[in-house]
């Protein structure tokens, strides 16, 4: 898949938890959110771009999308 | 099985819960107050002779045929416009009356055609049928002037007016006015001259008629008859069935002769509709045996191939080997399959319980996808459910109506009908669109009291304004708040949305709309009374569609229009099933009645049901797809009932990714578009041909009814079922209320529901938990279905779509639909509807046009960052500067060309709504057009080998 695809679609949903003050709970609904509507070749290539990249992800999500390779 | 008329008592049934009791004709008969003495001795079964009267339209008492006495009262009142009173003692029948009716009927038979032997409604004729009620034998009168030489219109490609046959009893104009709310006819003339006109004495096709057929169903005579009955006789019986359109889900009567439909007649006891209906609805359902049906099944190896006609069996087993060669070669997640709110529920829960026990993964959309998929996330996460809030007769209880990104009188015609009706008697009217819909200002009676003319793109921060303004000037409903909410996410709210940014003033520059006339219409919402929000695609088909429909989840529950009629949260689904289809379980990461994958219960439950181990991971969406089989870890689609090579955004993109798949398998009755990309062509039913259900916007689940045989020899969720066995997973189910069974056996909210309920009480409404119940006209009523009960604020931030106006793409494309088309077009432009709209246009501003130096009909090229196409333009101020519009009816015109891949941020729902392009005046279609045009007819080509070599 285009990785720039998954980037915007990531930063997209990031744009909506960023509106919590609380950044935390915010990572966490990106983090959710991508987990339970994603299909596993969609995570699991963010997850490489975040690992060998990442720049294009803003802070929020890139901070989700390390958490999600907990997951 | 037999025609079985619907009884006529004459007059509407009275609200009232008062009772009265009188005697007519000496029998004691109990009837609310406000009832007419016509409907009371209908009730016991007395019918008084009328003419002017139908129980679907308020009484006039102008035929003077229904004539009474009562004692102690004076003269002869007409029956039909004199209430019930307690102890009344009312005579229907006499000597004296019997000559008063017989010389009313003999005045009008003076003035009509004695040719009941060759009338189309010979049989079926109310005249007739007062004619012999009353005794006439004779016509003393032999009048020097008659109406029998009036010229017939025939203008209407489905019905004639022939006003030789009119007695001028206005029930044809009134149901245009009470009905339909259109106003298209009057009586035109005094006395003798009087007439039926439509608009100014002009044929109907040139009036304002919306042809619903209002008139039609409520002429007593042959004057406004059906030409499918003038051609082809009355109908011998009618079966009970459920509209395939819209998602209203009217419920029709479709009246046969053997198996040849020859009208559909709106049902009186249709919950959605009433016995309304549109002009879809109504009259066209010629696609169903148009000759453009498939009715074989065909194969080819390469979409360049002819192709080839075969057996059900060599159908079925290819496109089993195929999916299975397929998952040997790219793995057990490269097919997957599509669905749509064209299908009924059984046939989308066997779909999908197909792809996720049979495929052995989740990778299962429904076009629901490209509409209402933010409908489904933003109410569940809010409210707990995936679905509007009320019944469509909530809205008579309505004070105040907002619509926003919705068009009501094209797309959800019959509802708009009753909404007319309502704001008619006084709700005011709010009115968030871009472009003005007819309710603002173009609909007899009905004005907005506020058109918020908003930018495309700007929905958020429209109802950020809104509720800024409701929180700032204390107009939120506390109670309701503490009661019924989540408090803590209430107060993380409250503060956001007071912040100024959110403020009228600071996102004037944003919207375009006046903070004044924001605040006033912020007001008039909270302080109205009762306050109902319909929305439509114009909300749900941007970038922040999501955030948008939690917005106005947010609204309702701070002003407590929540849990009780006349308020509300209503989504206007625009295919017949869009609810249904999303109900059960055709998202990739949701089983049936909305349970995710991952729940380790539901998956157990699953499990255990379907014999079969199931994937815990959420499967591909449709865009998602596309993107896959471009990478090649997508390869094998089946698709029934949609036509993604139409339908979806950036359609290049879409047929590129179509093209790169080794195997599509369509199911459907045309070949569409997708079909002219696929490898397998399984030729499917309308639904005129199958049993099921639908359900509509309202949550009604109603019946679908086979009328006639399917053309194809199988009912489409008898083909699926086919598909399954041939891949290994094994399904025999008889008879679709048996899948009904097993949804209910699987799914809470359904628990309650079978067809031995629908075929009682004709309609369910779900939730419906058990064997009892009758279903949930209003849901919330006490708590939210989430977890705690409570309803969930959540922060809706205003985000700028990626789609920007630059000096290059100046103008602001937006698209939507009009009456006589539905969706894709491929049933409605099979019908004479083309009558009407024959193409898809460019509504452009004057002042762009002027600018680019346009006028209407001139070709002009549209394009935007993904592609290019070319329209005719039709100058209109419905449109604002800086925005154009279009449909997307017809699949040459390439509006999706044009659409983007941005998408909604939670769900991939297509930013439709919002497409940066330049217009320019050109003289040829565009390169893809070209394109287009030279591939179809390949296919088609390809196509009629096969049927000569077959």
């Amino acid at each position: 898949m285009k990785i720039e695809k998954l980037i915007r679609m990531a930063n997209d949903i990031g744009d909506f938890f960023n509106a919590q003050s609380n950044k935390e709970i915010a990572a966490e609904g990106v983090k959710k959110h991508i987990l339970r509507s994603w299909d596993p070749r969609m995570r699991r290539e963010i997850i490489a771009y975040c690992q060998q990249d990442g720049t294009a992800l803003n802070d929020l999500v890139r901070t989700a999308i390390s958490r999600l390779e907990q997951a | 099985m037999s025609i079985n008329k619907e009884q006529d008592f004459g007059t509407p049934a009275s609200p009232a819960s008062q009772l009265v009791t009188l005697e007519i004709d000496g029998f004691q008969v109990t009837a609310p107050a406000g009832t007419s003495i016509m409907r009371a001795a209908a009730s016991i079964g007395i019918d008084i002779p009328k003419l002017c009267a139908t129980d679907s339209l308020e009484p006039f008492g102008s035929c003077r045929l229904c004539v009474v006495q009562i004692e102690g009262g004076r003269g002869m009142p007409a029956s039909c416009t004199t209430p019930v009173a307690e102890g009344l003692k009312v005579v229907t029948q006499n000597q004296k009356l019997a000559d008063v009716r017989r010389g009313v009927m003999e005045l009008y038979i003076s003035d009509h055609p004695l040719d009941c032997l060759t009338c189309s409604a010979n049989g079926d004729c109310e005249l007739q049928d007062m004619a012999g009620a009353v005794g006439l034998r004779e016509v003393r009168y032999n009048p020097v002037e008659t109406h029998l030489d009036a010229a017939m219109d025939e203008s209407n490609p489905y019905f004639s007016f022939d006003p030789s046959k009119c007695i001028v009893c206005s029930r044809c104009v009134r149901a245009c006015e009470e009905t339909q709310g259109t106003y298209a006819l009057t009586i035109d003339g005094r006395g003798f001259d009087s007439k039926v006109s439509p608009s100014q004495n002009q044929p109907f096709m040139d009036s304002e008629c919306v042809s619903c057929g209002a008139c039609v169903q409520a002429c007593p005579t042959a004057t406004l008859m059906e030409k499918s009955v003038i051609d082809h006789g009355l109908p011998e019986h009618a079966i009970i069935t459920t509209c395939a359109y819209c998602g209203v889900g009217c419920s029709f009567r479709a009246e046969m002769r053997g198996e040849q439909v020859i009208r559909m007649v709106p049902h009186k006891d249709g919950k959605a509709n009433h016995g309304h209906s549109c002009v879809k609805g109504r009259f066209a359902f010629g696609y169903a045996t148009h000759k453009d049906r498939m009715t074989k099944p065909m194969i080819r190896a390469s979409i360049k191939d002819a192709w080839q006609e075969v057996s059900w069996e060599e159908a079925i087993n290819y496109a089993a080997s195929e999916l299975k060669r397929i998952q040997a070669k790219y793995g057990k997640d490269s097919i997957g399959g599509i669905t749509s709110s064209r299908c009924t529920n059984e046939e989308v829960y066997i779909m999908q319980k197909l792809i996720r026990a049979g495929f052995g993964n989740n990778n299962v959309d429904t076009c629901a996808r490209v509409c209402h998929s933010p409908t489904g996330y933003g109410l569940k996460q809010t409210f707990g459910e995936s679905s509007g809030t009320q019944d469509f007769d909530s809205v008579m209880k309505a004070d105040v109506i907002l619509i926003i990104g919705a068009n009501p009188t094209d797309g959800h015609p019959v509802f708009a009908s009753q909404m007319k009706k309502r704001l008619r008697e006084g709700a005011k009217l709010i009115v968030a669109d871009p472009r003005e819909i007819d309710l603002v200002r173009n609909s007899p009676h009905v004005h907005a009291d506020y058109h918020l003319k908003l930018r495309p793109g700007s929905n958020v921060a429209l109802i950020n304004a809104l509720a800024h303004v409701i929180v700032t000037e204390k107009l939120i409903d506390e109670a309701f708040v503490n009661e019924r909410c989540d408090v803590a996410s209430f107060a993380k709210w409250e503060t956001f949305i007071a912040q100024e940014h959110n403020s009228p003033e600071a996102t004037e520059s944003i919207t375009g709309i006046a903070a004044a006339d924001l605040r006033a219409a912020a007001r008039l919402y909270a302080t109205a009374g009762n306050a109902a929000i319909y929305y439509g695609l114009g909300v749900t088909e941007h970038s922040q569609g999501s955030t948008m429909v939690i917005g106005i989840a947010n609204l309702a529950m701070a002003t407590g229009n929540l849990g009780r009629i006349g308020v509300g949260v209503n989504p206007l689904r625009g295919q017949n099933n869009v609810q249904g289809s999303c109900d059960m379980g055709s998202f990739p990461h949701e089983f049936p009645g909305y349970r995710h994958v991952s729940d380790d219960k539901t998956h157990r439950l699953f499990e255990t049901a379907w014999h079969a181990e199931l994937s815990l991971e959420p499967g591909l969406r449709i865009p998602n797809m596309f993107e896959a089989a471009l990478d090649k870890s997508f390869m094998g689609l089946y698709c029934e009932g949609e036509d993604i090579a139409q339908s979806d955004p950036d359609i290049q993109h879409v047929h590129a990714a179509l093209r790169a798949m080794e195997c599509v398998i369509v199911q459907d009755i045309f070949l569409n578009e997708t079909a002219k990309f696929a490898h397998v062509f399984l030729p499917g039913s309308t639904f005129l041909e199958k049993n099921g259900t639908f359900t509509n916007a309202e949550r009604r689940i109603s019946p679908v009814r086979k009328v006639m045989k399917p053309l194809a020899g199988y009912q489409d969720w008898e083909i699926t079922q086919l598909l399954a066995n041939a891949m290994g997973y094994p399904m025999n189910y008889s008879h679709p209320s048996e899948i009904m069974a097993e949804i209910a056996g699987l799914t809470p909210t359904f628990a309650g529901v079978s067809y031995e309920k629908i075929d009682q009480l004709g309609s369910i409404q779900w939730p419906c938990y058990d064997k009892d119940s009758v279903g949930t006209p209003i849901m919330h009523e006490n708590t939210f279905m989430r977890d705690n009960g409570k309803g969930l604020f959540m922060l809706t931030e205003y985000v700028a779509t990626h789609e920007r106006v630059t000096r290059k793409f100046p103008l602001i494309l937006t698209t939507g639909r009009i009456l006589t088309q539905y969706n894709v077009g491929a049933q409605t432009r099979r019908t004479d509807n083309v009558a009407w709209h024959s193409e898809d246009r460019l509504e452009i501003h004057p002042h762009d046009a002027e600018d680019r130096g346009l006028k209407t009909g001139d070709w002009v090229g549209i394009k935007s960052r993904a592609g290019e196409t070319v329209l005719r333009a039709l100058i209109s101020e419905r449109v604002q500067p800086g925005v154009v519009y279009t449909t997307f009816h017809f699949p040459e015109s390439g509006a999706n060309v044009i659409t983007t891949d941005n998408s909604d941020w939670a769900t991939n729902c297509p930013e439709y709504k919002v497409t940066a392009v330049q217009v320019t005046k050109v003289s040829q279609h565009s390169e893809w057009q070209e394109k287009y045009h030279e591939f179809s007819e390949k296919q088609l080509d390809l196509l009629e080998q096969g049927m000569n070599n077959g």
